[in-house]
């Protein structure tokens, strides 16, 4: 109950701000508004962003905000790989289709790595089944990358503490 | 200055638009097509988005709110982006839309 109400407080007060953000106005009528709003929302679907664990949020956040730049590093190469790919007069591509297995369980680690797949050169993420990932791969090397390597597996485990 | 850096991060963003413009057309089927327009796009609009954003913050920083939102659109873009490639993915898998492998012909 006690991390109900929390993730209540936390839902409304984003919801709040980014309500203040978008408007831009601060007379009563608009506040009150917002304030209805955000309760609402708030209420409703208080549990699609806070989840049960509040002692790890924090950490977890932290993490994440390292994770994201060397994300941004992975999107800028796989659009340099891509142009590559696509400016080269021979096409140099060997579609394939891969499998393997993550020890991720929790939704938002499994989005946040098929997103991370998706963005990262080379690869594209077709399904997730219960923690099995299947990934379309343009060439042979990016496809290697993701199997043997898994740097970026252990990236977004680190990041939810799921090993 | 400032000029330059904005033209700078426009064209570059326009580059990879184009750049997933001409794979879309050159690449052989679905799978391969998609793997050009969902990178490419996602980093196009960000730049582009980036030097309006610089461009907005110096010349009108009497409305700051403005680049607020430019931010955001950043953040959404990361987001949907990809998940609408994978969704595209997905269901292209499932109804057997079939892979290009290398030595086809073109779908």
């Amino acid at each position: 109950m006690k991390g109900k109400g929390f993730g209540i407080l936390v839902t409304f007060c984003m919801m709040f701000l980014f309500w203040l953000l978008l408007s831009g106005i601060f007379d009563t009528l608009h506040l009150t508004a917002g304030l209805i709003c955000s309760a609402i929302v708030a209420l409703i679907s208080h549990d699609m962003i806070i989840k049960g664990d509040e002692e790890k949020i924090l950490s977890k956040s932290f993490k994440l905000a390292i994770y994201i730049p060397w994300e941004l590093w992975q999107i800028v190469l796989a659009n340099l790989d891509v142009a590559y790919r696509v400016l080269h007069p021979k096409m140099p591509i060997d579609p394939l289709i891969i499998e393997f297995d993550t020890t991720l369980r929790s939704d938002l680690a499994l989005v946040t790595l098929a997103n991370s797949i998706t963005l990262t050169p080379g690869t594209i993420t077709i399904g997730i089944t219960n923690g099995r990932f299947c990934v379309h791969a343009i060439a042979k090397e990016p496809a290697e990358a993701l199997t043997v390597d898994g740097t970026m597996q252990q990236k977004v485990a680190d990041v939810y503490m799921e090993w | 200055m400032l000029e330059i850096i904005v033209s700078a991060f426009l064209a570059v963003g326009i580059f990879f638009m184009l750049v997933g413009a001409v794979g879309l057309l050159r690449f052989p089927d679905f799978y391969t097509r998609l793997h050009a327009t969902g990178k490419c796009d996602t980093l196009g609009e960000v730049l582009i988005i980036v030097g309006l954003l610089l461009y907005h913050l110096f010349h009108y920083p009497e409305t700051p709110l403005v680049c607020v939102k430019l931010l955001f659109l950043i953040l959404f873009i990361f987001i949907t982006n990809p998940t609408a490639t994978y969704a595209l993915m997905r269901s292209a898998y499932k109804t057997g839309v079939k892979p290009w492998k290398l030595g086809d012909e073109r779908q």
